[in-house]
């Protein structure tokens, strides 16, 4: 088992599925030189016609992407920043969103929109977001957020096979991380969780970036005496709600942790869900950490105080235990 | 029914000045030699800026931006043939047109320092900042043209974009709304031949982003980018024309990115040296030069001394870039709505305290 980047698990998931099924093709702004390296050296593998560099033309890409499903083809189509979403907004969220209901079922709509998510470059407010939370609205789309190299490879082959458009979610922190990723081909189902660290005084639920902050703020609580459960969402729609419901009736405790902004965050849709379904379980009221509601901004120092950090996690679950 | 043809047309170039700086007397325009040595100052300081940014960069003094080198004819060219009043809605690679119009560039290097006051100009500078989202703003552009138009004000908007943003619908619908609406508008594309990895043919088929121009009704015209004359000249006849009420025109500048895309990026990776070669006899510092040492506007005296004038400009932007205090926390909050939501208040006002908790 080697120990490779999270952008080296995307990569090698790519190339097992193209070489495996050759209707499934890489398209995107810079895709053959790889922007975040991703899909570098694929286009050397598959060649140019498996491996398209577009324009620069985000509605395109995502139109055209739905386009290539239309025809049996079963594309990957990145968008360089997450931020760029809203650039393809209608084609994302009216058009292929629907396709599958439109016809019927009878056109499948097997789209994975790749995209770079989050701070940490300071980059500024159109290029730094995390959106994510605007695509749990529209129906028929599903979405993945992995932490880790390990999850992010059996998560995009599964993305990659499945029927329905699939917002696969990086952040651009994770990519240089390395992760431990088997050499034998696996997958890792959509709509599984993964419960990353037992506990029973209070659950955090979190995603992509914010589990590895999770799992630290947790340690330090543990020195402090509180017992906290991890769960890594994995996968924001469809969401694990048996994994989550569990744990909040073990618990009657949870905190939402998510770098996107609080109002009508991941966090506000998963609070509701659990008072719906686990009001009788709870102690204490949902705790959301996340961002203020104003754009992300682009210093450095700034940009880590917009951020959830492991202090504002813990001040959280102190909230939650109070 | 016989095929008759419909239209036919043409897409011209203009040079001004060849490799050598000899230039055509009945093409050039009539600049003073003053504001030739204006010019000649204004691209040694951008490129000069250009390099010290990049020092900066590679320090971790400044953040990731875009190099101008290779592209100061195009951008200052076209930025020194704006009139007072009108309007600049650049996009991201135009450092030497923020020097023209007389903004303090320390902004421009206060933006890429990841500072949002790098996007405060002066009251009434009628500059817009810098703009990475590639091909948004030209549709900002129509806006204020037309919104010029309808208040009388005889003044032009230039906008200015890459080769690749012409891909972008925003480019179309910008176009097509300028010329319906014959809103005052200069669209300067600087064609460098590249976006990030991807070369010119594989943005557009055509041979030219000026016949662009065509299919929306209005003129465009290719200009040797690398010509800061030519340059010079098609835009200012551009804006004039817009300011007469005749209606906007597309200008493609032909020129090179003779740097990386960014600073994250490594160019050699992807593009023939051969082709940076190319360009490099094209340089359009060193070709002004030599026309102004035709001229006996430049000798070496007055090099160094323009150089001198730079590096000590370069230097007082630097201090100042860096003396700008950081802003305080309380900013990311106080400048989002016009009065503070009651919601957004108590956010902020926890933040804060959990920031003094943490001291
Ligand atoms: C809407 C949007 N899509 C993609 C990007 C990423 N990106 C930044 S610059 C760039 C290339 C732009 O090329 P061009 O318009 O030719 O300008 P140049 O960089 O050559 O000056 C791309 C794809 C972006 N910033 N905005
Ligand atoms: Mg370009």
């Amino acid at each position: 088992m080697a120990e490779i980047p999270f952008t080296a698990a995307l990569n090698r998931a790519m190339a097992e599925e193209m070489k495996q099924d050759e209707r499934v093709v890489v398209l995107g702004e810079d895709v053959r030189a790889g922007f975040f390296g991703a899909t570098s050296g694929l286009v050397d593998i598959f060649g140019p016609e498996r491996v398209l560099n577009t324009p620069i033309w985000e509605s395109g890409i995502a139109g055209m992407a739905l386009g290539l499903a239309v025809t049996g083809l079963r594309p990957v189509a990145e968008l360089m920043f997450a931020d760029f979403f809203y650039l393809a907004a209608d084609e994302i969220a009216n058009q292929m969103a629907s396709w599958h209901y439109v016809t019927g079922g009878q056109t499948p709509v097997p789209i994975v929109v790749r995209t770079a998510a989050g701070g940490g470059f300071a980059i500024g407010y159109n290029h730094s977001q995390c959106t994510e939370a605007s695509f749990l609205n529209p129906p028929g789309l599903k979405i993945v957020a992995p932490s880790t190299a390990h999850d992010a490879y059996g998560l995009l082959k599964s993305a990659i096979r499945d029927d329905n458009p699939v917002l696969f979610i990086e952040h651009k922190l994770l990519y240089g991380v390395p992760g431990e990723v088997p050499d034998e081909e696996y997958l890792i189902p959509l709509g599984e969780a993964a419960v990353r660290r037992e506990g029973k005084d209070v659950t955090v639920l979190a995603w992509s970036t914010m589990v590895g902050k999770a799992l630290q703020a947790s340690e330090e609580l543990e020195k402090q005496g509180v017992s906290v459960e991890v769960i890594d969402a994995r996968t924001l729609v469809p969401l694990d709600e048996a994994t989550l419901l569990a744990s909040v009736a073990k618990t009657g405790r949870l905190v939402t942790v998510e770098e996107g902004r609080k109002r009508g965050g991941v966090g506000a849709e998963i609070a509701a869900t659990v008072m719906e379904k686990a009001f009788g379980s709870l102690k204490a009221p949902v705790v959301r950490v996340a961002a203020p509601n104003i754009p992300v901004p682009s210093g450095p120092a700034a940009e880590a105080m917009h951020v959830p950090s492991v202090p504002s996690i813990i001040g959280g679950v102190r909230t939650a235990l109070a | 029914m016989p095929v008759t043809n419909l239209m036919t047309f043409n897409v011209s170039r203009m040079e001004v000045m060849d490799l050598d700086g000899n230039v055509d007397a009945g093409l050039m325009p009539d600049l003073s030699p003053e504001q030739v040595a204006e010019l000649y100052g204004i691209m040694v300081l951008t490129r000069r800026l250009d390099e010290r940014m990049l020092k900066l960069q590679r320090q971790g003094r400044l953040g990731t931006f875009a190099r101008v080198l290779g592209q100061e004819a195009a951008h200052i060219g076209a930025a020194y043939a704006m009139r007072e009043g009108d309007w600049l809605v650049p996009a991201f690679r135009e450092t030497g047109s923020f020097i023209v119009r007389g903004i303090p560039v320390e902004r421009v290097l206060q933006y890429w320092g990841g500072d949002e006051w790098g996007q405060h100009f002066p009251e009434g500078s009628r500059v817009l900042p810098v703009s990475v989202p590639v091909g948004t703003h030209m549709l900002h552009a129509v806006g204020i043209g037309w919104a010029m138009k309808q208040d009388r004000e005889r003044v032009a908007v230039l906008t200015v974009f890459g080769d690749g943003a012409t891909s972008e619908g925003d480019f179309h619908e910008a176009m097509n709304f300028a010329a319906v609406f014959q809103a005052p508008a200069v669209f300067l594309c600087q064609n460098n031949h590249w976006a990030i990895s991807v070369p010119y043919g594989r943005q557009t088929a055509a041979a030219s982003i000026a016949q662009k121009a065509i299919a929306y009704g209005m003129p465009g015209i290719q200009v040797d980018g690398n010509d800061v004359f030519a340059v010079y000249r098609v835009v200012r006849d551009a804006l004039d024309r817009a300011r007469n009420g005749e209606g906007p025109t597309l200008v493609e500048a032909h020129t090179y990115r003779m740097a990386d895309h960014t600073t994250s990026d490594d160019a050699r990776k992807y593009r023939p040296p051969e082709e940076t070669a190319y360009w490099q006899e094209r340089d359009p510092l060193e070709r002004l030069a030599r026309y102004m040492r035709r001229k006996g506007l430049l000798d070496e005296a007055r090099e160094a001394e323009t150089l001198a004038r730079a590096e000590a400009e370069v230097d007082r932007v630097v201090a100042a870039y860096e003396a700008f205090p950081a802003p305080p926390p309380d900013d990311l909050f106080a400048h989002l709505y016009a009065e503070m939501t009651p919601a957004l208040r108590a956010q902020r006002d926890a933040l804060l305290a959990a920031l003094g908790e943490g001291e």
